[in-house]
Parts: structure tokens; C-alpha cells; sequence
């Protein structure tokens, strides 16, 4: 294997973090004409918490989880109530009223958005703990459960005066510039990676390769399984949190089981057990998405309208990728492996190899 | 003779469901000393060191090390007061490199350790050179070094070995013992469970033969290698 020279990588990572820094600069100033692609960035970046939030628990850990709507809900509900505009408020609530209580409670954006992570990661405790003694994977059918459940407690008429029902809350004020998600989504991933590399994340590791391994190295699986699981809820939530102040209004249908495959898709795309896949997943199926909107609307070639092409087809063609990635890159893109430049080097040495091997006789491209 | 007794069996039953594996059985282990606990397969040798490690719960019996009752308690707990198990099958952690494998070894001690490290280092130095690969690429002889190597990471005070020469070649397994001697005269008290009874018997100050879950002989290493009965049953030597 190639290497590169170590101040060489060091160069590029700068590099490639004041591009990141510049583009979103530009973007910034320029919000109103790139508005649309600032909104898939930051979709991005937020699904990029829960997708590396769940790699830890399964890619790092090997237990399922399927709860991540629901811990999503949580979060973003808490981040919700507590932060629209107490003047706003009977607007939001106008057809049954505010609890009492809750009329002139309001926390800043970052007590609410940290408040939403420790309210699911408390939840994730009472889900798991009855289910994370038993071996297999029983966590995997409490948490979609639970995830259901908190749908319909949320819509549920009694709680009308506090989650608004099935009307939902909107007038979420939104973030106050666009380097905020990226750079709590940046201290979030941060903090996961500290922690995966801990003596903790070792255990997790231990636990995932061989239980009865682990246990004999005096890893307690039940501690270790339920601090993986909950701090995993507690990132899902803050993500969570900023879906609603991404999203500026939310209801109960926005946490249904298709955003925990969403979450799923991203990691099983980029790789389990690797974190660098997780975040590079998720804007490419983010921007993915968008992208194959083009399929969407009606193709005319030559006064032939081209069957299929319409809304929906989109996310047949979706699918199908993902399928192919699935079947073909069984491990995702990444497998367990993190993104390197040596690994990015030799894989472009490589490509420039067989290109070369192939097409031998055209050497020079200059006579083509 | 020492009366140090560093691990204390008394009368210990243990069962799987309603299938007794292990029935009123006693032994001791003396500090500093290489005991060894022979028998055919599904004799409940490994049962014996599990309920030992706390991974199997016993249906009755005592079970006290350093004096202190230790049946009962939960297996990280008995990692923490000094007695580490080496699994049947090695069980390294494939997807995890050699210094990866060693780092969890070291969970209950995690201070100091990367003299711990260099401690296993000196005595595989094998393991050194190969610091970087997966275990799972290890070749088998390699992988026990490994494992033993992890356990001795947690600093036990006595070290349990579940058969560590199985589906080794002959030349490695005679590897295998001269690191259970060398770690024996490091002042750790050595558990080996073996099928080599041959070699075993030679190592070991101490015997004790298990058949379907009772313990029917027990004796010096010699005087069992000299033992009849054992010459027949365990080392493929028969009478004329
Ligand atoms: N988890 C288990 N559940 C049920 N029965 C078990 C379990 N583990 C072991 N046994 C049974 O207990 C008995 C003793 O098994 P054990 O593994 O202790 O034998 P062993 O002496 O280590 O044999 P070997 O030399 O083949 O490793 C066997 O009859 C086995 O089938
Ligand atoms: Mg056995």
C-alpha cells in the first residue's frame, strides 16, 4: 500500500476544512439564491448525527435498534415546545390552548436542544433496560414499538394542550445562521468518535466481536449495552432537535418508520462500523434523493413523451440503486473501514492503472 | 507442602437445566503453583472454569479465592479481584488488531498501560512485529499467544486456560507450554485444562482427573504420569 507523506494529509484535511468553511460562507451570504441547496446540506448534516448515532449502537456495538423516529420525536417535541415564541404561542395552539404550565415556559436554543437529547436518552433507559438482558434482538421489536407508541401519544387528544395533537407545531424559529447545524453536527460526530475511541468504545468493540469474550476480559455486557444504546438516544434526539428547527414545523407524521430507514439506509450505505460512511452517506443519499428528481417530471424526446417518468419514479429508481449497493457492496461503501487519504490515493493509483492497462494503444490522448 | 491455597472448591454442583454437569466436586489450587485438571470430553472441565469466572451460575457449593467468597459474585467482578480466563477456542477478537486485543484485556486496569503492553511484548515479542494486524489473521499459534497475552493484560493473580494446545501443531503446543511455564514463574498461579494429559501431567504440580462430572483421581503430575489407570484412559499407553 501506498502512503502519503504525513504533512502532505495534513495539508489536504486543512484544505478540504476551509473549502467547507468557505462554501458555506458563500452560501451564507448568498442565502436567498442557494436557499434550496443550504436545505439539502443541512437535511444532511442532521441525518448525519442519527446515522452515526446508530452505527455506534450496531456497527460499533452489534445491538438493532429501530427506535430512531421515535427518539427523534422526542428530541425535536421538546426543542419545539420549548422554544417557539411564547407571543407565537396562541397562534400555534389556537384551536385547544396551551397548558397552563407550559404558556410562559421557554428555554434557549441550546438548553431545549440538550434538554431533547437527555429526555431520550432517559426514555431510551426505561425502553431498554427490560430488553438489553435478553441476548438477541429483542431490542430491535421494543424500539419499533416504541417508536409507534410515541407517534400515537403525541397525536393522542389528551395531550392536545401540550403537543398541539395532530395539528402539529409550527413557527419553530429557525437556526440563526447556516453554520449552525454543521457545526453542532460537527461537536456531535466529534464527541462520538471520542467516545468510540475510548476504553468504552473498546468494550462496545469487545462486545460486538465476541460476548463471551468480552465478559471473560470483565466487560459487563448489560452496563456496556445499555451506556452504548442510551447515548446513541441521546445523540438520535439532538438530532432530533434540529430536524424541528430545520424543518420550522413538525407533527406526528414527520417521526413515522420511514425516517428510522432513512437513518438505516444511510448506514448500511456508508458502511457499518464506519463513521466516515455514516456522514459521507448521508449527504449522498440526501443529495441523492434530489438529485433523481429529474425523473419525476414528464421527459418529451423528439414529441415522445418517455413513459415512467413521472412523480414517484423517482424513488423507484432510488430503491433500486440502493439495492444494487446492497447486493453488490454488500458492506456499503466504506465496510468497517474509515476514509484516509492513503486509501483515497491508492484507490485513484489503482483506477489510473487499469485505465492505462486498457486502452494501451491510445497513450497519448492528444491524437484522439 | 504450602498451605497457601489460592483457590479453594468446596463440594461445588453445577447444572444446565436439569442436566448435572458437575457434581460435588472440591479442589484447590496453591498459590504460585501450575494445576491441572484433566479428563475425556464433556467430562465438565470448562464447566468447572466457567462457574470459576462467574459465567455459569452453580446450583450449590463454595467457591473462595484469597480467602474471600467469590461464587455468586458477577464475572467482571472476579476479573477485578484477580482471576482471568483464557476461553476454550482462543476467542481473540478477529476485527480487532493485536494492540486493540491487548488494550481490552486491560479493561480492569486501565492505568499503566502501556507498561502492561510492554511487559506482553517482552514476552512475545511475536506479538510486537504484529501489533498492527487483525488477530483473525493470525496464524493459530499466534492467536493463543494473543489470548493469553489479553488476559495477562488485567494483572491476574491466577490464570485459567482452556485447553490452549487445541488444533495446534505439536511443535507449537510445546510453545504453548513453555509460556505457561513462563508466565507460572512470573508468580501467577496457573488453572490448565488439558487434553495433552501427557504433557500437562508434566508441567503441572498438581492433578486432578474428571470423569462425567466427578472427580475421580487426583495427584503430584508424577505420580499421576506413572499412574496406571491414567496411562490407560488418558495417555494411549496400554498394558501388556
Ligand atoms: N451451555 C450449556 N447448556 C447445556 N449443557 C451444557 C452447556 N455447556 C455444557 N453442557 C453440557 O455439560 C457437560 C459438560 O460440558 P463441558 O463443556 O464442561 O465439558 P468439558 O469437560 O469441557 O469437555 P471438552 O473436553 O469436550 O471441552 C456436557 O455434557 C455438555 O453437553
Ligand atoms: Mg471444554
Amino acid at each position: 500500500m501506498m502512503k502519503m507523506k504525513k504533512n502532505t494529509k495534513i495539508l489536504l484535511s486543512v484544505l478540504i476544512l476551509i473549502a467547507a468553511v468557505a462554501a458555506l460562507w458563500y452560501l451564507d451570504a448568498n442565502k436567498n439564491q442557494y436557499s434550496y441547496a443550504i436545505s439539502i446540506l443541512q437535511r444532511s448534516a442532521i441525518y448525519a448525527i442519527a446515522a452515526v448515532a446508530m452505527n455506534m449502537l450496531t456497527g460499533f456495538t452489534g445491538l438493532f435498534s429501530l427506535g430512531q423516529a421515535g427518539f427523534m420525536a422526542i428530541g425535536a417535541y421538546t426543542v419545539a415546545i420549548l422554544t417557539i415564541p411564547v407571543e407565537m404561542r396562541a397562534n400555534v395552539y389556537y384551536i385547544n390552548g396551551i397548558a397552563d404550565f407550559l404558556a410562559n415556559l421557554s428555554l434557549p436554543f441550546w438548553a431545549a436542544l440538550i434538554l431533547g437529547g437527555v429526555l431520550a436518552a432517559l426514555v431510551g433507559f426505561f425502553v431498554g433496560i427490560p430488553v438489553l438482558r435478553l441476548k438477541s434482538d429483542y431490542l430491535a421489536i421494543a424500539t419499533l414499538g416504541f417508536s409507534e407508541i410515541i407517534r400515537a401519544i403525541i397525536a393522542a387528544p389528551q395531550l392536545d394542550r401540550i403537543t398541539n395533537g395532530s395539528y402539529g407545531l409550527k413557527s419553530i424559529p429557525a437556526f440563526s445562521s447556516v453554520f449552525e447545524a454543521f457545526f453542532i453536527a460537527g461537536i456531535c460526530i466529534l464527541l462520538m468518535i471520542l467516545i468510540i475511541n475510548s476504553s468504552y468504545g473498546r468494550a462496545f468493540k469487545a462486545i460486538k466481536e465476541d460476548e463471551t469474550a468480552a465478559q471473560a476480559m470483565g466487560i459487563n455486557l448489560f452496563k456496556h449495552k445499555s451506556m452504548s444504546f442510551i447515548i446513541s438516544c441521546f445523540f438520535t434526539g439532538i438530532a432530533g432537535g434540529l430536524l424541528a428547527v430545520f424543518m420550522r414545523s413538525i407533527d406526528s407524521k414527520t417521526f413515522q418508520i420511514a425516517l428510522t430507514y432513512d437513518i438505516l439506509l444511510i448506514v448500511v450505505l456508508g458502511g457499518l462500523g464506519s463513521i466516515t460512511g455514516s456522514v459521507i452517506g448521508a449527504f449522498l443519499m440526501t443529495a441523492g434523493r434530489e438529485w433523481l428528481r429529474f425523473f419525476d417530471n414528464p421527459l418529451m424526446i423528439g414529441g415522445f413523451q418517455v413513459p415512467l417518468f413521472r412523480t414517484g419514479f423517482r424513488m423507484v429508481i432510488f430503491s433500486l440503486i440502493l439495492m444494487a449497493v446492497v447486493l453488490y457492496y454488500r458492506k456499503g461503501l466504506f465496510g468497517d473501514k474509515e476514509f484516509t487519504w492513503d486509501r483515497m490515493y491508492n484507490f485513484f493509483i489503482r483506477l489510473r492503472d487499469r485505465i492505462r492497462r486498457k486502452t494501451p494503444e491510445k497513450g497519448d490522448k492528444g491524437n484522439v | 507442602m504450602s498451605n497457601d491455597i489460592h483457590l479453594k472448591i468446596s463440594n461445588l454442583s453445577v447444572a444446565y437445566g436439569g442436566i448435572q454437569a458437575v457434581k460435588d466436586i472440591s479442589i484447590e489450587v496453591p498459590k504460585g503453583k501450575i494445576v491441572t485438571l484433566i479428563g475425556s470430553n464433556g467430562a465438565g472441565k470448562s464447566t468447572t472454569l466457567r462457574t470459576i469466572a462467574g459465567v455459569v451460575k452453580p446450583k450449590e457449593g463454595s467457591i473462595q479465592f484469597n480467602g474471600e467468597e467469590i461464587l455468586g459474585k458477577s464475572p467482571d467482578y472476579i476479573v477485578t479481584r484477580g482471576i482471568t480466563l483464557v476461553p476454550e477456542g482462543r476467542r481473540v477478537f478477529d476485527n480487532l488488531t493485536v494492540l486493540e486485543n491487548l488494550k481490552i484485556g486491560a479493561y480492569v486496569h486501565k492505568h499503566r498501560l502501556e507498561e502492561d503492553i510492554e511487559q506482553v511484548y517482552r514476552l512475545f515479542p511475536r506479538l510486537k512485529e504484529r501489533a498492527w494486524q487483525f488477530a483473525g489473521t493470525l496464524s493459530g499459534g499466534e492467536q493463543q499467544m494473543l489470548a493469553v497475552g489479553r488476559a495477562l493484560m488485567s494483572r491476574p493473580k491466577m490464570i485459567m486456560m482452556d485447553e490452549p494446545s487445541l488444533g495446534l501443531a505439536p511443535l507449537i503446543i510445546k510453545d504453548i507450554f513453555n509460556i505457561i511455564k513462563t508466565v507460572n514463574a512470573e508468580g501467577i498461579t496457573v488453572l490448565l485444562i488439558e487434553q495433552n494429559a501427557n504433557l500437562a501431567l508434566k508441567i503441572a504440580d498438581h492433578a486432578y482427573v474428571m470423569e462425567t462430572g466427578v472427580i475421580t483421581l487426583e495427584g503430584t503430575g508424577a505420580a499421576l504420569l506413572a499412574d496406571e489407570s491414567v496411562k490407560e484412559a488418558y495417555l494411549g499407553k496400554r498394558k501388556e
